[in-house]
């Protein structure tokens, strides 16, 4: 009980400095709308193409707009030397990576939802006909993207670079995930539920998500302290 | 027990060795200034002290534990070179924050107790970016005694503060000795830190030069450590 107790207060610190903030948010959300913006200017496509390309540009806006996010996450905590702190606070490596895990997960998800809208109307795909099972792919595929985001985050939080080491460091890592994500949006965008064709990737994106989130929660300890 | 031991410590940077065979053992209630050119060695080992960084050979407790147990980072308080709050947060945010990451059974509570101790109770709503230096510094001691902690590394704590911080942090150092609390603080200011300390290390080159009690002499002239047992 007391693990989820802290695992939630630097979830709400996190939330609440970065609402007040909107440093990782703005930049992020901008990102992803100006990209999906400048696609729908740029090709004229016909709407079966349209579909066919649908996920991949989703999921790719997702993971591109994800790293500039994910990036501040640790960072944040450098000003002030905050991580010290953390570090020297009698809270559990896992909670302090789940904590920050989730508050990232929330922030993902809202930008990615608000994307979905505008990919909706620019490209007029009707991606709400399987809405439930676009939902759970969008779950699964986004702990995904915040797991890895958040590890290497936590990883790079002391590189000179490591705005440009966190995508380096974590696309090769995510490409079974995003391909297990790309695939079975692809169906849902086209009006199909996930069926046989598509269903193998679904345990394949759960297993990423439980075989990364097992090996973050293990290794976290080794990471922030050096 | 020792309340803090330090035991065949060794810590490389690359292939610099930042501290060698690092030896020291300080009893519970007593002061230790950790005194030292820059570059001797003194954050390094503090770090390790506080369990931000692990040792390369040796080991450290603090009160018979790792510095990494839950137990000791409850009873551990730092003040590092940063004053570890977050300026996007007001004040009473930030110690409450750290009350519930200690566990303390009345957060908010504790919050006040300690804004109203530093001073900064009028302020307690207003972000910590548009505090004064002084005030982000009393807030740091705040948050740093929060959770009364029973052992105190303090890495020059006395760098930067104002008069009014200088008070505040005096009045609760001296006040955590007469209730026995352990501290350790590295420091260059040797008039204030050999005023409270009871012992006295001296750090070279990564190696401990000397250590042994602080006598009235060396009160009286500060410089006299580094005189008999530094490089001049």
């Amino acid at each position: 009980m007391r693990f989820v107790r802290q695992v939630l207060v630097v979830t709400a610190k996190d939330l609440r400095a970065e609402i007040r903030t909107k440093e990782a948010i703005n930049a992020s959300a901008a990102f992803a709308l100006v990209i999906l913006l400048l696609f729908s200017f740029a090709f004229d496509l016909d709407p079966d193409t349209n579909r066919e390309i649908a996920s991949g540009l989703l999921w790719l806006v997702f993971a591109f707009a994800g790293t500039l996010l994910l990036n501040r996450s640790f960072a944040r905590e450098l000003p002030n030397d905050c991580l010290d702190a953390l570090i020297a606070a009698p809270v559990p490596g896992a909670a302090l990576f789940l904590g920050k895990s989730l508050a990232n997960y929330i922030l993902l998800l809202a930008i990615e939802l608000l994307s979905l809208v505008v990919f909706g109307i620019f490209y007029n795909v009707r991606w709400t006909v399987q809405f439930g099972e676009l939902m759970l792919v969008l779950a699964l595929g986004t702990w995904a993207l915040t797991i890895m985001g958040t590890i290497f985050s936590a990883l790079t939080v002391n590189i000179r670079l490591r705005e440009v080491m966190l995508p380096i460091l974590i696309y090769p890592f995510l490409v079974p995930a995003l391909m297990s994500a790309i695939q079975l949006t692809l169906g849902l965008m086209a009006g199909n539920p996930i069926g046989p064709e598509t269903a193998s990737w679904l345990p394949m994106l759960v297993g990423f998500n439980v075989i990364y989130t097992a090996v973050s929660l293990v290794l976290i300890e080794h990471v922030l302290v050096g | 027990m020792s309340a803090v031991a330090v035991d065949g410590v060794w810590k490389y940077y690359g292939d610099f060795p930042a501290l060698r065979n690092i030896q020291l053992e300080t009893a519970p209630g007593s002061c230790l200034a950790l005194i030292g050119r820059n570059g001797a060695g003194k954050t390094t080992l503090l770090r390790i002290l506080a369990g931000f960084s692990r040792p390369g050979k040796g080991q450290v407790r603090i009160m018979g534990n790792s510095p990494r147990q839950a137990e000791t980072r409850r009873v551990m308080g730092f003040i590092g070179h940063g004053i570890a709050v977050y300026d996007e947060l007001s004040a009473l945010e930030n110690l409450t924050l750290y009350a519930k990451l200690y566990g303390l059974p009345n957060p908010r509570q504790s919050a006040l107790d300690w804004l109203e101790q530093t001073g900064l109770e009028r302020v307690r709503d207003g972000l910590v970016r548009e505090f004064s230096r002084g005030m982000r510094q009393r807030l740091a001691v705040a948050r740093a005694f929060l959770h009364d902690p029973s052992v105190l590394l303090l890495d020059e704590p006395f760098t930067a503060l104002d008069d009014r911080a200088i008070a505040v942090l005096q009045r609760l150092l001296r006040d955590g000795l007469a209730k026995g609390k352990t501290i350790v603080m590295s420091t260059h200011q040797l008039r204030e830190a050999l005023e409270l300390a009871s012992h006295v290390a001296l750090l070279n080159r990564g190696q401990v030069a000397f250590h042994g009690p602080c006598t009235p002499e060396m009160v009286a002239d500060p410089g006299l450590v580094y005189a008999r047992y530094g490089e001049g």
